[in-house]
């Protein structure tokens, strides 16, 4: 009894869930999914900023739609772990994020065209819009930590260990997705060339969990 | 006890030559001062830093252009000596649009701010006042662009005075927008922005008129601000130019606006060629300027 060591929750594959991935591939998958929150949500702002300004409620509406979207991503991973948690589920959550992405990258402007033409107060058109392009991405991206949560946790007394290492390593994440996005990604290139790398970030994650999880292991 | 006298003589000699702070506000977008020296009163978007004037009138003689880009902002009666219809970006403290209202008396302006403080401050210390054709519009200039593209308005007087020292809307120096503003001009319209003279974003900038605009006249002092002024459809030829000039020279005299001496200014194309241009898609300008050329 008592808490594991660190490294062992780091470095042990052994856990009945987690295949032939290792604890330590598994929070590197968390990272990408919290670096790729907020450098969506950085990139928002420029996304809407032709249509709707880059005034204090352009940034109001995201973070709300984040925020909202986020909450509930976390009830949403926390249920669906309930049932058969798996490493292929897990893997699900990243191509789903990245599936959800794509309207934002191949239709953003048309699905703005529309919002701008029935809605004439950019407040309630930023907040619209956020909703269109966003929310769904964000709930996507939301259910990966508890669900991680889930795949990590073997007792119960390492559970508040284990869950605040997945905070930390996502929130760093996401500190490092909003500073890497806001002070040099945009400098070099073009949104829609970092949505294109988000998205393949995410397709890549959910392959590695797929892989890791099926039951022949991918690489003899 | 003498000395204590003399300084205290000194330092009241001092707040007499000083400038005095008339109004200071924190709004939604920035912190406004209005201060006041030697009958030059200014308004400021950064308290600490005096290179920040937005706008400056004389308070003794209105017709005295403070700052030395206000009369740069009327090259655009080169290409169109008499404008019917003005759309200005930025208010700042009106005197563009004041003095627009004297030259023209039939003019209609439509003038788009975003702060609405600053339409306050315009009308409280720098004499802005409503007339029958000058509207305005409490908004983000880009959003009000695109409506009017929508609402297939015309204009042909375009002003972009948007950028103040400290912040740029980056959405608002982008290809796309450029190419709005060209949809809104009528055939003889013609777009005047004030814009940056340094940093790499004077050559990003520089390649985005250009890319949209073709031609233009790149007006620049030897220090502070660059003013673009560009033709709808690139720009007429030089004699074209100077016929408009004498057409409104002697209305221009009382404000002392030298047409002839701002054309003087224009720098050609001197940017570097290569310079990426700026679009929706990448559109880094506040991060640009703090880049060296």
């Amino acid at each position: 009894m008592g808490q594991s060591p660190a490294y062992m929750i780091m470095f042990a594959s052994d856990q009945p869930g987690l295949g032939k991935m290792t604890p330590g591939l598994l929070f590197l998958l968390v990272f990408c999914g919290g670096f790729s929150i907020m450098s969506i949500e950085l990139l928002g702002g420029r996304i809407l900023a032709p249509y709707f300004g880059s005034s204090i409620y352009v940034w109001g509406s995201l973070i709300t739609v984040f925020m909202l979207a986020l909450s509930i991503g976390y009830l949403l991973g926390g249920r669906y772990s309930l049932r058969n948690p798996s490493l292929k589920r897990f893997g699900s959550l990243f191509l789903v994020s990245a599936a959800a992405v794509l309207p934002l990258l191949l239709a953003g402007n048309l699905l703005m065209d529309l919002v701008f033409e029935y809605v004439d107060d950019p407040r309630y058109g930023s907040l619209l819009a956020s909703m269109v392009l966003f929310f769904v991405p964000t709930i996507a991206l939301g259910m990966i930590s508890p669900y991680a949560v889930r795949l990590l946790v073997e007792h119960k007394d390492q559970s508040g260990h284990i869950a605040g290492k997945l905070y930390f390593v996502s929130t760093i994440g996401s500190a490092l997705g909003t500073l890497l996005t806001s002070f040099y990604l945009v400098l070099y290139f073009e949104v829609n060339q970092i949505l294109v790398a988000i998205v393949t970030t995410l397709v890549l994650c959910g392959l590695v969990a797929v892989g890791a999880g099926r039951r022949e292991p991918l690489f003899q | 006890m003498k000395l204590t006298g003399f300084v205290i003589l000194l330092v009241l000699c001092g707040i007499a030559s000083a400038e005095i702070t008339l109004h200071t506000e924190k709004s939604l977008y920035r912190n406004i001062a209005v201060v006041e020296q030697d009958n030059v009163r200014c308004l400021r978007f950064t308290v600490k830093r005096r290179e920040s004037r937005q706008t400056c009138i004389d308070t003794a003689d209105s017709d005295n252009l403070v700052l030395p880009y206000t009369p740069m902002m009327f090259g655009g009666l080169m290409l169109n000596p008499a404008p019917k219809r003005v759309l200005l970006l930025g208010l700042g403290g009106g005197t563009i649009a004041g003095i627009f209202a004297q030259l023209f008396p039939d003019i209609s302006i439509d003038a788009v701010e975003i702060d609405p403080a600053v339409v306050r401050v315009a009308r409280d210390y720098f004499g802005f006042t409503d007339r029958e054709g000058t509207r305005v519009y409490v908004r983000d200039g880009r959003v009000f662009t695109r409506r009017a593209t929508r609402n297939d308005e015309r204009y042909d007087y375009i002003i972009i005075d948007a950028f103040n020292g400290d912040y740029i809307p980056e959405h608002m120096m982008t290809r796309e927008f450029l190419q709005e503003c060209q949809e809104l001009l009528t055939d003889d319209g013609v777009l005047v922005a004030n814009t940056f003279s340094s940093s790499r974003l004077y050559n990003s900038e520089s390649a985005t008129y250009a890319s949209v605009f073709g031609e233009f006249l790149n007006l620049r002092r030897r220090h502070g601000n660059r003013i673009v002024v560009a033709g709808k459809n690139g720009l007429p030829p030089g004699d074209w130019l100077r016929t408009n000039i004498n057409r409104v020279d002697a209305d221009l005299a009382r404000f002392s606006i030298d047409l002839e001496r701002i054309l003087s200014l224009d720098r050609g194309s001197d940017w570097r060629p290569k310079a990426r241009v700026l679009t929706d898609q990448y559109a880094p300008a506040n991060l640009l300027r703090g880049a060296s050329d």
